[in-house]
């Protein structure tokens, strides 16, 4: 039998290859001081989790307006009107970055990928941080937060699809005489539209996440009383809050996936 | 045959449908708006604040690169140890979990069932938990994201390792060969690849979320994020946040290459 070779120059690479592997994560380890952990660590972990299975039922509803229900409700509207406003923004931004003509040099899409990833590089807390300095704390900066910071990947999304859509539609109507506008409206649009919506679907998941964290920083939602709640230590608060969270994005999670499968 | 005109009916001709799902979308838009409070006037008349933060942030603070650049190298160590110590604690779940390996229906479903109530929390949720469970610093942020790549890496794997040829697989059971020399020999080579690839997938999102995590004191950058916007010092925020999108493209573009080669 025959043993396969292996040249020394690739006996070498996989060396280096080991050996950076090796350097990365000792210095990766020489960088987080290993402090210990907590002495009440266990004790706040077993009351987190004894407030899961004991959770304070009365705070669910009472009508107040500051109950889990209406928490949860609120941040359902923060990502939901986020991922409206920016579905509408990221239309004309995507249309502006895809990449239609096989041409080398493209500074159309050029710039609008450019605004795309600038958008992406600001990070959602502090998008909200500036919000709340420009309308004051509340649900509303969590809803531009939102709106704009999705607007970096659903403009990418969208104009991937446009970029990858079937054209012969499009090049029917320009062939009967159709003006541009009439090739959007009757071409353009419909081939796309149920790739867009099942786009904005799928952000709408995401956004949810992201609307119950920014509450921590102060933009609304259901992130301000558990913050609140951890700030005071009412554990068993928290363990009906985070049950909250989790309750509501499975059942999001699954309505949105059995929408976008009924979408295409 | 009578040619016929293609009949519509009502439903798709007046297109009900798209009408009635406009409407529902608009009622929730307005309701929406009334419960988040919405105020357009607020936010035209304050739009000039935006402005001048971004005018500020024109004009970085670029001394100030040199004092940030320790905690930056330590927000790459956390997501790489995160990443790390996620990704060993997920491999014996991922083999639990996958259909083909575990012909017990009940046990995968309630791994499955732990795997995707972990996925449910975002990362920063977990930082705010984690922090008043171990304290503040960076060890907090390694556990939060090895928590996370925990749910998510396990997810992956089992996706992977459900899609193996089975073959060599039951050669080998045939021989009489252990479980474990089993997933060594005839399943390790076969999604050796695809696992550094997804395990590289997570490093960059955990790159990304690592920025943040120290805003809650989990660790890294995000404190001088924290400090620096709330003391409006926007020239030296504008510094964190081109770094944190330097670093974030370098190590994009480094976990591309390795996936391109891998494949």
């Amino acid at each position: 039998m025959n043993k396969i070779k292996t040249t020394a120059f690739e006996r070498l690479k996989w060396l280096i290859v080991a050996a950076l592997i090796i350097i990365i994560y000792i210095w990766s380890i020489n960088g987080i001081p290993f402090t210990g952990i907590q002495k009440s660590a266990s004790s706040v972990s077993t009351a987190i989790f004894k407030g899961i299975i004991h959770p304070e039922w009365s705070y669910v509803y009472n009508g107040s307006g500051e109950d889990l229900v209406s928490q949860l409700v609120i941040t359902l509207a923060i990502a939901f009107l986020g991922t409206i406003i920016s579905a509408f923004l990221s239309v004309p931004l995507a249309f502006l970055a895809a990449q239609t003509t096989k041409n080398f040099f493209h500074p159309r899409s050029t710039i609008g990928k450019v605004i795309l990833t600038a958008i992406r590089a600001f990070p959602e807390v502090v998008l909200a941080i500036l919000f709340i300095k420009m309308v004051g704390p509340g649900s509303f900066a969590g809803v531009l937060a939102i709106g704009v910071h999705s607007v970096g990947m659903l403009g990418k999304l969208f104009s991937e699809a446009i970029e990858e859509m079937d054209r012969s539609a499009e090049t029917a109507i320009i062939a009967a005489g159709g003006t541009k506008i009439q090739t959007f409206r009757i071409a353009t649009l419909p081939t796309i539209l149920p790739a867009l919506m099942s786009y904005t679907l799928y952000r709408f998941e995401i956004s949810v996440r992201s609307a119950s964290i920014l509450g921590l920083v102060g933009a609304g939602g259901i992130g301000t009383p558990m913050m609140f709640a951890l700030q005071t230590r009412d554990w068993s608060k928290t363990g009906i809050i985070l049950l909250g969270i989790v309750v509501m994005v499975i059942v999001i999670d699954t309505c949105s996936s059995a929408i976008r499968k009924r979408l295409g | 045959m009578k040619p016929e005109v293609p009949q519509q009916s009502f439903v798709s001709r007046f297109h009900v449908v798209g009408i009635a799902i406009t409407l529902v979308i608009l009622i929730l838009m307005y309701y929406s708006a009334i419960i988040t409070g919405v105020d357009v006037n607020a936010f035209f008349e304050n739009a000039d604040q935006f402005g001048v933060v971004l005018g500020q942030m024109k004009h970085p603070d670029w001394p100030y690169l040199t004092k940030i650049t320790g905690t930056l190298a330590q927000t790459l160590q956390m997501a790489i140890l995160g990443t790390t110590i996620g990704t060993i604690f997920a491999l014996p779940f991922s083999f639990l979990a996958a259909r083909n390996i575990v012909k017990n229906p009940v046990g995968r479903w309630l791994i499955r069932l732990i795997l995707s109530l972990i996925r449910t929390l975002p990362t920063l949720l977990l930082a705010a938990l984690f922090v008043a469970v171990f304290g503040i610093g960076p060890m907090t942020g390694v556990i939060t994201l090895a928590f996370f790549s925990f749910g998510m890496i396990a997810k992956l794997f089992y996706d992977i390792i459900e899609t193996i040829d089975m073959g060599p697989v039951r050669a080998l059971r045939a021989t009489g060969a252990t479980m474990l020399q089993t997933i060594r020999v005839a399943i390790i080579p076969q999604i050796a690849g695809q696992f550094m690839s997804d395990f590289m997938y997570t490093l960059e999102i955990n790159v990304r979320s690592s920025t943040v995590l120290g805003y809650l004191g989990a660790g890294g950058i995000g404190l001088y994020l924290q400090q620096t916007l709330d003391q409006f010092d926007y020239p030296r925020t504008a510094v964190i946040i081109l770094a944190i999108f330097a670093v974030v493209l370098v190590i994009d573009a480094i976990s591309n290459y390795v996936r391109k080669r891998l494949q």
